[in-house]
């Protein structure tokens, strides 16, 4: 395999260094790392206005922020995570494995690559600054829905300016990935050769392609109607605020999947390399991940249902929803049979995995109770409601992606992430995950709605519990840095270029570290 | 895992020395009780979807601890090859499609009946305003009667000043008024952002829209008193907006209608059911 050449082991960059290379960058792998350090600084932040809110919920009473406050904190708390971490962390993950994963030298437009990050800064400085500008950040919701976001003050114009700057960077991102995946493929790797991580990323970046204009679209509607006179949502001037509500599931739901579905791809890749075992049902698993993307484009309204709605709205809405059930119970019990007979070890990245399975599968449950349309009126809006979306985005996404940043984090840095260290910032985070997010359940049934700073008394004992889970779990993402510290400065084991031993396809036949010029030659696929 | 989380609860309620509820505790595990019949179609809906999602998760989730047990490098197993197997496939893709249908049937049917708001005994509207509720009884006993309810907690409660009280955020200065039994029409709209109505024990969530009228219904079949909160996000004091719902029996829900209108000096308050419809 010609794959790397002296030259590229001696690491020869001929471009700038220090600062102006960073900036300048056209490398993937480079980009691909600013994306993740980006998406873990945005997490860090949305995690300390995470532990704010638990905290003012400790206790029934108002003790620690002002109800304005609290608003704009699980408004920007929404946000934040959403297009800050979750988003660009996979896109970071797009960029470092797409091309090593197809034999592909580099992505498609690297210079608009470079582009796409760089929007990223500026739009989270705006985001983050309009906590200090007059009247605070947006206090609408993540949702900014309508006419509660005409009412806000100038942060919620900086808002809207973020989620447009975002909406950019990640379209350029989508595009340039399909254009990768779609054209790059070293000879011999078939698309249905791929491996799956491409697959979800491939379908992932035509949903982002295809909601993301909706999404810029609902915002500047709001912004028009707070500052040109625009009715779109103003029923006295022939608007209708629930058409926003529209609007934004029509991109919300399928932003749910394109949350979902990569990290449905980087579990793929662990579960059989660590079962030594090949992913039971390949083709089934993208077929799969298509059906879910396109029923994910026929389902936005179940956000809706207390919206009052006909029958009939609510009954498609309600079958379309259960439906896609059926392709995700799939992927779970695709991911058992993979297992099932294998010979398995269970080294970070698997625990990480198998915890993804056990823990995004209850996620997957409360969602299908949810999709019933009477359940889901007592839930909706409620601690409930809350419960769900932590298991599928935290315990869903987010261990999805510590999962992948174990797996590769010996290709990326060249050294062994520490066992030991992993494996405790595994455990810790599972537990606190459970402990915060599990009483959420019994809150939301039995009454306590979202977004509230206060409640009644009944709720004390299990928003206490949160509350001290929620610190557990905060403090245990600080073992990652540790971790990732540990294997960037150079110390623990050396990887090899295989760096564990069931690994299978191309990332895992260039060295580790990957030197920073890749497959300039295709490698021929078999 | 309900029994686990019960247990659990109670010994950190135990623990943290909350306040205990004498009568009436208010739910902590589940939906609350339900008063009405769709609130009771709702809840043991939620039951039997509960018992089902609970069986599925035990079947699949023995079946990958046992292989994440014994299927293991470190006790010798050696990894098969199989990689498809396409009667497996078919299995659970149609078996959880004919497990959705069963759950489908009782939902629609539910869903009708929730739809239903024809025939009311008494139709009321309210309106969503920032932070209150206001009520209008258009139709039937008691029409005419119109009055504002907010929050009734002092200040004091929720700043810390004085002990909390039984009712803490969930009172108000005038509670919603209405018969046992009897169908309530609820028109909804809202007077500058989107509200929701919505009170547990009658499985009733309706979204109050500025500019918009949209309706719900329900049917009490018990005396007392219900409370809810505004469910959407409605600016600063979106959590100090609750709901209270006294539900009389019939006698003393005409006392309380013939007390409003001798409040209101007799005026354009009917005592007399009316028959016509909106």
């Amino acid at each position: 395999m010609a794959a790397v050449t002296h030259d590229q082991l001696q690491e020869h960059h001929h471009g700038p260094t220090g600062l102006m290379r960073w900036l300048t960058t056209t490398n993937h792998k480079d980009i691909g790392t600013m994306y993740m350090i980006f998406s873990f600084i945005m997490f860090l932040s949305g995690g300390v206005m995470a532990l704010t809110i638990r905290t003012e919920l400790f206790q029934p009473g108002l003790q620690v922020v002002e109800p304005e406050f609290f608003n704009q904190l699980t408004t920007m708390h929404g946000l934040v995570m959403v297009f800050g971490a979750i988003m660009p962390a996979f896109v970071g993950f797009a960029n470092w494995m797409i091309p090593l994963m197809i034999g592909a030298s580099d992505m498609a437009f690297a210079r608009m690559n470079n582009w796409s990050f760089w929007l990223l800064p500026p739009a989270a400085l705006l985001l983050l600054g309009s906590f200090f500008v007059p009247g605070g950040a947006s206090a609408a919701g993540w949702t900014l829905y309508a006419p509660l976001s005409v009412q806000m003050g100038m942060g919620m114009d900086m808002a809207i300016f973020a989620i447009h700057i975002m909406g950019v960077s990640s379209i350029m991102g989508a595009i340039n990935i399909v254009v990768t995946v779609l054209n790059m493929r070293a000879p011999g790797m078939t698309l249905m050769k791929m491996p799956l991580f491409c697959w979800t990323w491939l379908i992932t970046a035509y949903l982002l392609i295809a909601v993301m204009p909706v999404l810029a679209g609902a915002v500047t509607m709001i912004l028009t109607d707070r500052h040109f006179g625009t009715s779109f949502f103003n029923a006295a001037g022939g608007g209708d605020p629930v058409m926003y509500q529209h609007i934004f599931w029509f991109f919300g739901h399928p932003e749910v999947y394109i949350m979902i579905l990569p990290a449905f791809g980087i579990v793929s890749q662990i579960i059989p390399a660590f079962a030594r075992k090949p992913l039971f049902g390949y083709a089934s698993m993208v077929y799969a991940t298509a059906s879910i993307a396109i029923l994910s484009f026929v389902v936005w309204a179940h956000h809706m249902f207390a919206t009052g709605m006909p029958a009939a709205g609510q009954l498609f809405f309600m079958y379309a929803t259960m439906l896609i059930a059926v392709p995700t119970g799939v992927k779970v019990f695709n991911w058992v049979a993979t297992m099932w007979r294998g010979s398995m070890t269970f080294e970070t990245p698997m625990l990480w995995a198998t915890g993804f399975i056990f823990v995004f599968t209850i996620g997957g449950f409360t969602g299908l109770i949810c999709a019933i349309a009477p359940i889901d009126i007592q839930v909706q809006d409620t601690y409930y409601v809350v419960a769900h979306f932590h298991y599928v985005l935290v315990a869903g996404s987010l261990f999805a992606l510590f999962a992948g940043a174990y797996y590769w984090l010996p290709k990326w840095t060249g050294r062994m992430p520490s066992e030991s260290l992993g494996k405790l910032h595994f455990w810790c985070s599972m537990v606190f995950f459970n402990i915060t997010f599990f009483p959420m359940h019994f809150l939301g049934l039995a009454g306590m709605p979202r977004r509230i700073p206060d409640y009644a008394l009944q709720f004390a004992d299990f928003n206490a519990m949160a509350t001290i889970g929620a610190f557990g779990f905060g403090l245990s993402q600080l073992i990652f840095i540790a971790v990732v510290v540990k294997c960037a400065r150079g110390s623990g084991e050396r990887a090899a270029a295989r760096a564990w031993e069931g690994a299978e396809g191309l990332e895992w036949t260039v060295p580790s570290p990957a030197p920073h010029h890749t497959f300039e030659e295709a490698p021929v696929v078999k | 895992m309900e029994r686990v989380s019960r247990i659990t609860g109670a010994l950190l309620a135990v623990g943290l020395s909350c306040p205990a509820f004498a009568q009436d505790a208010p739910a902590r595990y589940n939906l609350q009780a339900p008063v009405t019949g769709v609130a009771e179609q709702i809840h043991d809906m939620h039951t039997l979807m509960l018992l089902i999602c609970l069986v599925i998760f035990i079947g699949v989730f023995s079946v990958m601890f046992w292989a994440v047990l014994r299927h293991r490098k470190s006790r010798g197993a050696v990894a098969a090859n199989f990689h498809e197997n396409t009667a497996v496939e078919i299995a659970w893709t149609v078996i959880p499609i004919l497990i959705l249908l069963g759950m489908a049937w009782p939902a629609t049917r539910t869903v009708i009946e929730m739809k239903d708001t024809s025939n009311p005994d008494i139709t009321v509207k309210a309106t969503g305003y920032q932070w209150k509720w206001g009520y209008d009884y258009l139709q039937g006993e008691g029409e005419g009667i119109r009055f504002l309810s907010s929050l009734s907690t002092p200040r004091e409660q929720i700043e810390g000043g004085a002990p909390k009280g039984e009712a803490y955020l969930l009172e108000v200065d005038r509670p919603l008024v209405v018969p046992v039994g009897k169908k309530v029409r609820v028109l909804l709209t809202a007077n500058d952002v989107i509200h929701s109505w919505w009170v547990p024990a009658f499985g009733v969530k309706q979204d109050a829209i500025p500019g918009f009228i949209r309706d719900t219904w329900f049917r009490a079949d018990k005396e007392g008193v219900y409370r809810g909160n505004c469910a959407e996000l409605c600016g600063r004091d979106h959590g100090f907006m609750p709901i209270e719902v006294h539900v009389l029996s019939a006698e003393k829900y005409t006392e309380w209608v013939q007390q409003q209108a001798a409040a209101a000096g007799a005026e354009q308050v009917s005592l007399a059911p009316q028959s016509p419809a909106l």
